[in-house]
């Protein structure tokens, strides 16, 4: 099991280049639209080729700009599964999932009733994908792909289009469908909580490169990079200044933090996740910031609020400190009031270079 | 109303046989040569596909004498393809049946070429990728993928490549000439008898085409509306 890709194409105004090894058969990609990730997972199928790089699975090489090596995506036993599912519009299901199928007669039928049966599509086999729910496209889309025995699953932001709802339902299924399934898998997404559900191993792309990669818990814990730590959905990051060894200064907030850890000398940026503020009332403690509500936002099951720091020497004419609450402790707040101090638990704080 | 009937009884009917012949096998060449040149085309780079495009619609915006030069010009057996053509293979053009389908191919290819290729434009590449990533050989994808997919542009392709080749007459005429019972097409009729102020006749044989055009449109109009139901366009 190991997937090599390092490749290099110019893309728009930008270049990807990237270089990703994992060993695990569960990775994820998380990046902005538009940051090359999809240009990745066609790159790994065949459909786009690299200006120049070593593309490897399972150690079989695919692509290899020096040796003149270019497996045609015929050849790579590769299945994408597209945004869309790409069934073919005129065929049933039954003809869609025996499109990439070898063998006799016989031996097409018994697979594919097979997958039939395996992806609960019992009595659509002879429909047409466009009579198909959602659900059932994601299924037969996966039937066909199954049925070919790919040694590797890509999965190009397969859910990006869905409402909530249907979202949720069918990345339960996605997974517990491929939880059978022994090969690479590879699920590409701007979305962050999909590929936390998803990937054991984590790869965070921005602009064509690769921010950072490792294990997707703990690079959530500690992205370490500010692109990272933005993109794991972190809402608060100030520039920081270091003062020594145990106090910074964080410009953004007009705070100065002291820690019992040691700061890095690379640290730029420190980052605070919106639902981890410890709300203060009356006298202040270490680590608080003064802030004065701006705006806030009621959702079902959490409270935003988007707070200006009260600090005069906040260099933060522009933005807001956000702060989410749960449901479980609204009652707090009705009880004293809005906070006079939010605090930075220090185990939260993100160190960002 | 007696000479209408009596017209009817008399009317040589080798006009409807040739020009039913010359549609139906310019059709089915064009269908062919139309896909195969939009499939060549949509595969281009810009700058040459201007210009393919350009030389492939040319007959059809140019009137169709100017078409028939040319193909006088090359088929002539006075020239050198028809020389060939007719001293080795003993294939003569001018003046034939052959020149009669030639002809109608010609100036009814464009439309079947520019319907299939704006078909083609329109098809979800994903499908293309999808069977190139399941192992599908680029034929199979073109033939089971691809035309099917672009059913409806390429049978709205087809009507209209018939109904034109159907009624084609100004190469024709060029090319093949008017001969009774061998060249003589529907509409070569019509300009002829219409010479001999035989405007019954004439009525006759403008009705029969419009039947027949209205007839194959609404036919293929009905073939494909019924998939249409059923396939979503997207």
């Amino acid at each position: 099991m190991g997937l090599t890709v390092c490749i290099k194409r110019k893309l728009g105004d930008f270049c990807l280049d990237i270089d990703i090894q994992s060993e695990s058969s569960r990775i994820g990609i998380l990046g902005a639209s538009g940051c090359g990730k999809s240009m990745t997972l066609k790159s790994i199928a065949g459909i786009e080729t690299p200006d120049l790089g070593v593309i490897t699975v399972n150690g079989q090489t695919f692509y290899h700009s020096d040796e003149k090596i270019n497996v045609k995506p015929q050849k790579r036993k590769v299945g994408y599964l597209f945004q869309n599912y790409a069934l073919f519009p005129t065929m049933t299901v039954a003809k869609n999932i025996e499109a990439g199928l070898k063998g006799t007669r016989q031996e097409k039928q018994k697979r594919v009733d097979e997958m039939i049966r395996t992806f609960q599509l019992d009595g659509l086999k002879d429909h047409l994908p466009g009579e198909l729910s959602g659900g059932q496209q994601q299924r037969a889309a996966l039937a066909r792909i199954m049925a070919y025995e790919p040694d590797v699953i890509l999965l190009d932001e397969p859910f990006s289009a869905m409402d909530m709802f249907l979202k949720d339902r069918l990345q339960q299924e996605l997974i517990e469908m491929l939880s059978d399934y022994r090969g690479i898998v590879i699920l590409v997404s701007h979305n962050r909580d999909e590929i936390y559900r998803f990937s054991e191993e984590l790869i965070i792309m921005d602009r064509g490169a690769v921010v950072t990669s490792g294990k997707t818990k703990e690079i959530f814990a500690n992205p370490g990079k500010r692109e990272a730590a933005r993109l794991t959905g972190c809402k608060n990051i100030s520039r920081i200044q270091r003062l020594d060894a145990h106090r910074m200064k964080a410009l953004d907030w007009g705070v100065e933090l002291t820690l019992q850890r040691e700061i890095p000398e690379d640290t730029a940026y420190a980052g605070f996740r919106a639902h981890e503020f410890l709300p203060v009332w009356g006298e202040r403690r270490e680590n608080c910031i003064r802030v004065r509500l701006a705006g806030q936002a009621e959702l079902p099951f959490e409270k935003n609020y988007y707070l200006k720091p009260e600090e005069e020497s906040a260099g933060w004419d522009k933005g807001h400190i956000c702060w989410f609450l749960q449901k479980d402790k609204w009652g707090i707040l009705e009880e004293k009031g809005m906070p006079d101090y939010l605090q930075f638990r220090e185990e939260e704080l993100l160190l960002l270079s | 109303m007696g000479t209408i009937w009596d017209i009817l009884n008399d009317l040589d009917w080798s006009p409807l046989w040739i020009s039913l012949k010359t549609g139906a096998v310019a059709t089915f060449i064009s269908f062919f040569l139309g896909i195969y040149a939009a499939r060549k085309v949509v595969k281009m780079a810009p700058g040459k596909k201007a210009v393919i495009d350009g030389l492939l619609t040319l007959p059809m915006v140019l009137p169709p004498t100017v078409a028939g030069f040319f193909l006088l010009l090359l088929f002539s057996r006075r020239r050198p393809l028809g020389i060939f053509l007719y001293e080795n293979l003993d294939i003569k053009v001018v003046q034939t049946w052959l020149g009669c389908v030639i002809a109608a191919t010609v100036i009814a290819f464009p439309l079947m070429y520019r319907n299939a290729r704006a078909a083609f434009e329109q098809i979800d590449v994903n499908l293309v990728y999808a069977g190139r990533t399941l192992g599908m050989s680029e034929m199979r994808i073109f033939w089971e993928v691809v035309v099917p997919s672009a059913g409806p542009g390429i049978a709205s392709g087809t009507i209209l490549t018939f109904a034109r080749a159907l009624g084609e007459y100004g190469a024709t005429s060029m090319l093949a000439g008017n001969i009774p019972g061998k060249t003589g097409t529907i509409s070569q009729r019509i300009a002829m008898v219409i010479q001999d102020g035989d405007y019954v006749t004439a009525g006759i044989w403008v009705a029969a085409v419009i039947l027949i055009a209205l007839a194959a449109i609404i036919l293929m109009n009905l073939i494909s509306g019924k998939r249409m139901k059923t396939v979503k366009r997207w």
